[in-house]
């Protein structure tokens, strides 16, 4: 155990202060003043697209999970954006460099990290959720074409996308996970249609995107005919890896101690209050732990150990902790926290309220508490799978 | 920075580990429980061959000078193993007490003894720390103490004590008074009530010796936990492996899977938060309060979630004597409520960063 930084990286977090110190006028309040110009920056600078490659449009650093940590904590500290995040970036990204041809490469990454093309990501269907590899969306080849027929759901930025990258059934007759092909979509081919889905929160999140009769090229395939399920999962970790994240979590405490500290009810500040004090303590026990079991998981990183238990737990602690603070806030606003849409007493927003109703969608999305468990319990304790039932 | 035992840490954990598997199997464990031992001298020994009673002491005085840390992995295979021993009162309390506070005449009066296992010592500081119940508290006065200590760690066959009094004030008591042990639900921990009367204390004179010492407890309380938490889980797992009902074994149902994933998913990242605790005290000293009532509060929490859910995952037979998990079970019950429940050690938490208004 040594927390201290090394003269390299204590130059090297001053390096990012510095830019982040010059850089101040382009961005308020943590958002920037034009985006794609911001975004252009970073990478310059080697903030965001750090470690890919020069030719495809990054910065092209060396991995380096200390420099990447502490990036993204002077971002926080200096409540600076940090770069583009969408579903492309953090998910299509990885892969095409993982799997992609070098014409895929070169056509879809440059413009993707300069916030050109926006992505969303087909995996889900109504009748394919935790059991994916059951999904039944059909892409029947003709020619040097697919053409594409059913429907995807919980796609989140469809209605803005220019492109989808989408698992389909391409080997009907191939084993359920054999069968599955990762196909690039432009979401204006003919017979594409987005229709949005309204969550509780009242907000359309998510959408659902029906096809049909879509024409697609064969050379959009990444990773080879029936290979779809292996390229996909390999981004599916860096996803469950990014919804548990305990720096998001650290600061979203820091929010709730400062609403506790901030209102008060009958003239009793809220965190005067022994009971909500102790909750609150409760959780704070519990952001510390994330918190440490991060820095275990990135030096694992480093070191190159395996991550085992530590890393295979964050997901379903990560996101049943955010859902649980949020909860906190929304008791410590009392009626308050039942306010919502607009208004002249509601706080945040209302930010906290969507938070509670939203992230109990990050509980199941991205595999299910349940779905986690069976991993953990699988993977991690080495318990035998479920036997499937017997044919009857 | 890394985050991560050293290899060293890990050498030593193991072979604590190592050799509490010879010297504390469940059958030492069990004598020890129901023949009513106070002291289990053959274990004591066997683990100072190994440095363990002098793990915080200087090595000036014999000791091996470690940390809070390798201290920590220490308790932890204690707990794994429900070891009966003098660890808390002798290789952490008097020898932190002792180096904070001692005077040189003190410290070498002392720390090589216990440094060598050749004496232990005791730690009364229960209700400076948690409160008094039934009347219990010490009074200091004029190098003499009076009143009654309950649940002194370690104190029924302490050579030497030490006292916390009602001030928060610090003493070593190098002739204590006999103790009455206290029967409680752990029989391999025993407790005691001691009775002074005008009993001749020399003072250990220091500021936050008290509060450096409860820190200290409570983060070899959390990793004790830790450790027993541990091989409860692991129990309940080789258990569900093995264990058939319906046809197959039990651990391959949902039901069964997803208790043994819950306890997994509670465990893992409570280890961080007990080593970044037993980190903090010895290297970032303006958290090592907070950290630690974290860690007792927080282990306390979870172990007892994982005590009664590896037990549920045996079915009746954890329910058993003759099955022993119990020892386990009670020694996580007994150390949520020593010096402080989760309630009481919150408080401590919330006060240590200034969210308790004077």
């Amino acid at each position: 155990m040594d927390l201290t930084l090394t003269p390299q990286m204590a130059a090297f977090r001053d390096e990012v202060r510095g830019f982040l110190e010059a850089s101040r006028n382009t961005y308020e309040n943590g958002q920037p003043r034009n985006a794609r110009d911001w975004q252009a920056k970073l990478i310059e600078a080697g903030y965001a697209a750090r470690t890919i490659p020069r030719q495809y449009g990054g910065f092209g650093a060396e991995p380096d999970v200390l420099k990447a940590r502490i990036i993204a904590e002077e971002f926080i500290r200096a409540n600076a954006p940090r770069g583009m995040a969408g579903q492309g970036i953090s998910m299509l990204v990885p892969t095409l460099l993982e799997v992609g041809s070098e014409e895929q490469k070169r056509r879809w990454i440059a413009p993707t990290l300069r916030g050109e093309i926006i992505w969303c990501q087909g995996y889900s269907e109504p009748g394919a959720g935790s059991d994916l590899a059951s999904l039944s969306t059909k892409a029947v080849e003709d020619g040097a074409d697919f053409v594409i027929s059913g429907s995807k759901i919980w796609t989140s930025t469809a209605h803005l996308a220019q492109m989808m990258f989408c698992l389909v059934r391409t080997e009907p007759r191939a084993a359920k996970h054999e069968g599955i092909s990762y196909v690039l979509i432009p979401m204006d081919t003919p017979g594409i249609e987005v229709r949005p889905l309204k969550t509780m929160t009242g907000q359309a999140e998510f959408n659902e995107v029906f096809f049909t009769d879509v024409r697609v090229p064969q050379a959009n395939v990444v990773g080879g005919r029936g290979r779809g399920w292996f390229v996909a999962n390999t981004t599916l970790r860096h996803e469950r890896g990014m919804l548990g994240d305990p720096n998001a979590t650290e600061a979203r405490l820091g929010q709730l101690i400062e609403l506790m500290k901030t209102e008060s009810v009958g003239g009793e500040r809220i965190i005067d209050n022994p009971i909500f004090r102790d909750r609150l303590m409760q959780l704070q026990a519990r952001v510390y732990s994330m918190k440490f079991n991060g820095l275990r998981l990135l030096t694992s990183a480093v070191t190159g150990e395996s991550t085992g238990l530590a890393g295979l737990v964050v997901k379903l602690q990560g996101c049943e902790l955010n859902h649980q603070i949020a909860a906190l806030a929304i008791d410590a606003l009392g009626e308050l926290g039942i306010l919502y849409h607009d208004g002249p007493h509601l706080r945040a927003k209302g930010n906290w309220q969507r938070s509670y109703m939203f992230d109990l969608g990050l509980i199941i999305g991205g595999g299910t508490a349940q779905i986690q468990k069976n991993i953990i319990s699988e993977r991690g304790l080495g318990l035998p799978r479920e036997p499937s039932p017997a044919k009857v | 920075m890394r985050f991560a035992l050293s290899e060293d840490q890990k050498m030593l954990a193991d072979s604590v580990a190592n050799a509490l598997a010879d010297l504390s199997p469940l059958e030492r464990v069990r004598r020890f429980a129901d023949a009513g031992e106070d002291t289990a001298p053959d274990l004591w020994a066997g683990l100072a061959e190994l440095g363990v009673p002098g793990i915080l002491i200087p090595e000036e005085h014999g000791g091996l000078g470690l940390g809070l840390l390798e201290a920590a992995l220490a308790a932890e295979a204690l707990g794994a193993a429900v070891a009966p021993t003098p660890f808390l009162g002798s290789a952490v309390l008097a020898p932190l007490a002792l180096t904070l506070a001692g005077s040189d005449a003190q410290k070498a009066k002392w720390l090589p003894k216990l440094a060598a296992g050749e004496i232990s010592a005791g730690a009364a500081i229960a209700e400076a720390v948690a409160g008094g119940r039934d009347g219990a508290g010490v009074e200091a006065r004029a190098g003499k103490l009076s009143g009654k200590a309950l649940f002194v760690l370690d104190g029924m066959t302490a050579d030497l004590l030490v006292v916390a009094d009602a001030k928060g004030g610090l003493h070593l008591v190098e002739t204590p008074p006999a103790a009455q042990r206290m029967d409680s639900i752990d029989a391999t921990r025993r407790l005691a009530e001691v009775a002074f009367k005008d009993t001749l204390a020399q003072p250990l004179a220091s500021n936050q010796a008290l509060e450096r010492l409860r820190d200290a407890a409570w983060v070899i309380l959390a990793a004790e936990t830790l450790g027993a938490a541990q091989t409860m889980l692991d129990k309940a797992v080789a258990y569900a492996k093995e264990r058939r009902q319906f046809g197959r074994v039990i651990g391959s149902f949902q039901a069964v899977k997803h208790l043994c994933a819950e306890m997994a998913a509670e465990i893992e990242p409570a280890r961080a938060l007990v080593w970044y605790a037993a980190y903090a005290f010895d290297h970032a000293p303006e958290e090592a309060t907070v950290m630690a009532a974290h860690a007792k509060a927080h282990l306390s929490e979870i172990g007892r979630f994982v005590a009664r859910t590896a037990t549920e995952v045996h079915g009746g037979i954890g329910m058993t004597d003759l099955l022993g998990l119990h020892y386990w079970f009670k020694r996580i019950g007994q150390n949520r409520q020593l010096l402080g429940g989760p309630e009481k050690v919150r408080e401590y938490a919330a006060r240590a960063q200034g969210l308790v208004s004077a």
